[in-house]
């Protein structure tokens, strides 16, 4: 689903944010990426969401090589990634329902079509009731949970978390954790990228380490 | 595995057909979110359609009112005469011979016979110095053939051909052309529909920049909503819709207010205007917009409203990329 081959990113002040990363993700496999900040962890989910393009090297996500897709195509190209950010990115004139139904007004699904798909993923992240409210009346861990309802709703076949834990309890980012498990277990491809060591140590899941620009270790659960 | 083929029926695609049918169904839903999005502001909504109908307002009433007066100087070209001195010692019976063959002339519709009596007798009736005239012992007016030609704005030359035969003849003192004036008026009124055109092109263009700038504005508020959009796939077709309809929005109801502006200043002006041409015995009746002008003036506006937009969202939507 995922593969970086020597893939290297330096912005235009000279910075190198990433060097030579070399990795690969099955289909249905789920992952944390991790390091302190500035390590990288940013960038290389930006090179998958193709926010930014690598500077050397491949980076090929559902069999598309990312450097072939045209600025045209970045937008249909996207539709298939779900992504989630620690600012949740919530428009906040638009009720809960409003903003989940985005990316399937986006994508042209039919009205009926678009009830139905906005309740199922509501209802997933246990936020049915809530459906008519503001963002802006809802807690953080419930507004997270509206994000990643939105990144859900079209059933991408890969999801992107850039610390979605960031701002939340060890109580509620378990329960988000428990969300990204369950996609995992229906076939989603899953990265997530959190410093949250704490959390992610009790979870079986392959663990990405990146320090200064480099992947400096690649565990897997079981070794 | 299962769970994994499962996943993937699941992620359907809209039918093509369904596609077509979003697609229309979002334009109309755009076209009245953009209006909505508008009414929510209705201050600096109206603001910004007054200053558009304003600038519009201008070149429309200057072209209608010049439409008028064209019309106006046209009625007077056909009724253009040529006014036939005739020498003094020529005897009525004689006037009247000459007027009969002039009258056969090809490019003369009529020829009307005034006599020295007859002249004498209208001058003191509408010059009101009919006391001085008591004081003049002989009739000091000559007897005058009143010769109305064939006329068309391309035989302006046919005109001054007979201008100069008339002038010719024996008989004739002086032939005089009544039109003269009129031939000035139209040399004006080609100058101020020169003048019409320039402003219109540089208050267009000025309405082109209004737009852009409101916008400009509109984008940059809503950048966030722009980021989000592009963050989970909207199409720059997508994101410019709602854009190009504030704009379409925007000239369509400075249009209508440009309309409304021109039109209540006909009617304020048009009984003003009434009494002025009856001054000068003139049935005239001043002619509100045309269906055809206003028809140009509301597809321009609309026209000028999406071009506006559409060189803003050009300009500014690249700028604005998810971080």
């Amino acid at each position: 689903m995922i593969r970086f081959v020597n893939a290297s990113k330096r912005y235009s002040s000279g910075f190198d944010a990433l060097q030579n990363v070399n990795f690969h993700m099955a289909p249905g496999e789920m992952a944390f990426l991790t390091g302190h900040s500035g390590a990288g962890k940013s960038s290389l989910l930006k090179l998958i969401a193709l926010l930014e393009r690598s500077s050397r090297g491949q980076v090929i996500v559902n069999n598309q090589n990312l450097t072939k897709v045209s600025r045209r195509n970045i937008p249909y190209f996207r539709r298939n990634i779900g992504i989630i950010f620690q600012d949740h990115q919530l428009l906040f004139d638009r009720t809960v329902y409003d903003n989940v139904a985005l990316p399937l007004i986006i994508a042209g699904f039919s009205h009926k079509d678009i009830g139905k798909r906005v309740r199922a993923a509501l209802d997933k992240v246990g936020l049915l009731s809530k459906e008519k409210k503001y963002p802006i009346t809802l807690s953080g861990g419930e507004q997270q949970r509206v994000g990643i309802a939105r990144a859900v709703v079209n059933k991408p076949p890969l999801i992107l978390a850039d610390e979605p834990t960031g701002n939340l309890d060890p109580e509620l980012s378990a329960e988000i954790m428990g969300l990204f498990q369950d996609f995992s277990d229906v076939g989603v491809t899953v990265l997530v990228a959190t410093h949250d060591i704490a959390l992610i140590s009790q979870l079986p899941y392959r663990l990405l380490t990146l320090k200064d620009g480099k992947l400096i270790n690649d565990s897997q659960p079981d070794s | 595995m299962n769970t994994q083929t499962k996943h993937r029926d699941t992620q359907v695609r809209p039918a093509f057909t369904t596609l077509i049918r979003s697609y229309f169904i979002r334009h109309i839903q755009v076209f009245f979110y953009s209006l909505g999005q508008l009414s929510r502001a209705p201050l600096s909504t109206l603001m910004t359609c007054m200053v558009i109908g304003i600038a519009l307002a201008l070149p429309t009433g200057l072209h209608t009112l010049l439409k008028n007066a064209q019309q106006l100087s046209g009625s007077w070209e056909s009724t253009a005469q040529i006014s036939v001195f005739l020498k003094k010692d020529i005897r009525p019976t004689q006037a009247k011979k000459l007027k009969s063959d002039i009258q056969a002339w090809p490019d003369v519709i009529s020829v009307h016979y005034i006599s020295r009596e007859q002249a004498l007798k209208e001058f003191q009736e509408l010059s009101g110095f009919g006391d001085a005239l008591k004081a003049l012992n002989s009739n000091p007016l000559p007897s005058v053939l009143v010769v109305k030609p064939k006329i068309s704005k391309a035989s302006e030359r046919a005109t001054e051909r007979l201008l100069s035969k008339l002038t010719n003849l024996t008989q004739t003192d002086k032939a005089q052309l009544d039109m003269q004036w009129v031939r000035r008026l139209y040399a004006i009124m080609n100058i101020v529909e020169r003048g019409v055109l320039i402003l219109g092109f540089l208050l267009a263009l000025a309405v082109l920049l209004v737009v852009g700038n409101t916008i400009r504005l509109a984008i940059q508020n809503r950048r966030k909503e722009i980021v989000v959009m592009k963050l989970i796939g909207g199409t720059d077709a997508f994101i410019r819709r709602p854009f190009l309809y504030t704009g379409f929005w925007y000239g369509l109801f400075g249009g209508i207010i440009a309309g409304l502006l021109v039109s209540f200043t006909l009617i304020s002006i048009g009984s003003p205007i009434e009494k002025l041409t009856t001054l000068y015995q003139n049935q005239f009746q001043l002619k509100s917009m045309t269906f055809l002008t206003t028809f140009t003036l509301l597809s321009l506006s609309v026209l000028l409203g999406l071009i506006g937009s559409w060189i803003a969202v050009g300009r500014h939507l690249r700028d604005i990329e998810p971080k």
